[in-house]
């Protein structure tokens, strides 16, 4: 299967407290679709929870959506997490480590992080107009 | 939005806090808010039941730093047990671990915080 033909769902969730929630039930289905284990499984839900908060919080306003592609490919799940917000720069985003959160006052910042370990390839894509997240985890 | 309560008891000097529900960043304000309350009546050993929170997100986990660092202040300790396999290893990515301890029953806490 090329990946062109790959199935795809399409989700558009609106900007509501736990919403990523929902994006984490498609992808339990999906997964269990690609006989994924549980332990990748539970990896890519709580990437895609920290990839949807992110879009949420970057989005500008509450009326905006989040869109999130999943591609099912034959040994790839591809997951694109897109927002309408200001973008960022990836590169400026510090890694963030517990010593330095311990006496700080900004103790949040953990996404990205916890993104690049549970999945196997993540990249940004970010416009002023917009962010892509694509991740990607491979049987 | 998802429903998370907590129930608190203590067992001699422990205070056990067992969570139910979505650990986001209403769920970990509950949680903190139990931990300082108790703290405020002198409790420094605190332990969180995670078995029926299965589901969390970065910014409950990072509330959970936040009393770390105030048990810190009063040389206080902070396990958890029946973690899920994916709530542990966000644990360890975030580094909880380095400052907290993952137990895998009850009784190994009880012990552990002795």
């Amino acid at each position: 299967m090329s990946p062109k033909d790959a199935p795809k769902v399409e989700l558009t969730l609106p900007i509501i407290p736990d919403m990523e929630l929902a994006a984490t039930k498609t992808a339990e289905v999906i997964a269990k679709h690609m006989n994924l284990g549980e332990e990748k499984t539970a990896e890519i839900s709580m990437a895609l929870i920290e990839a949807t908060i992110n879009a949420f919080e970057h989005s500008e306003s509450d009326a905006g959506n989040v869109e999130i592609h999943f591609v099912i490919q034959a040994d790839t799940l591809v997951i694109k997490v897109t927002d309408k917000g200001k973008g960022f720069d990836p590169s400026k985003v510090k890694i963030p480590n517990i010593e330095e959160k311990l006496g700080s006052d900004r103790k949040r910042g953990w996404g990205l992080k916890l993104i690049q370990e549970l999945m196997d390839t993540v990249e940004f894509e970010s416009t002023p107009e917009g962010t892509t997240v694509t991740m990607t985890k491979k049987k | 939005m998802s429903d998370f309560s907590l129930n608190v008891r203590e067992e001699g000097d422990v205070v056990i806090i067992e969570t139910a529900g979505y650990l986001n960043n209403v769920g970990g304000e509950k949680v903190s808010e139990a931990c300082y309350e108790k703290m405020e009546t002198g409790k420094k050993l605190f332990l969180i039941n995670l078995e029926n929170s299965k589901v969390v997100n970065s910014i409950g986990v990072s509330i959970l730093i936040e009393i770390i660092e105030k048990l810190q202040d009063v040389d206080g300790k902070l396990g958890y047990y029946n973690l899920a396999p994916i709530v542990e290893k966000t644990f360890n990515i975030m580094g909880l671990t380095k400052y907290s301890t993952v137990y895998y029953s009850e009784a190994e806490g009880l012990q552990g915080m002795a």
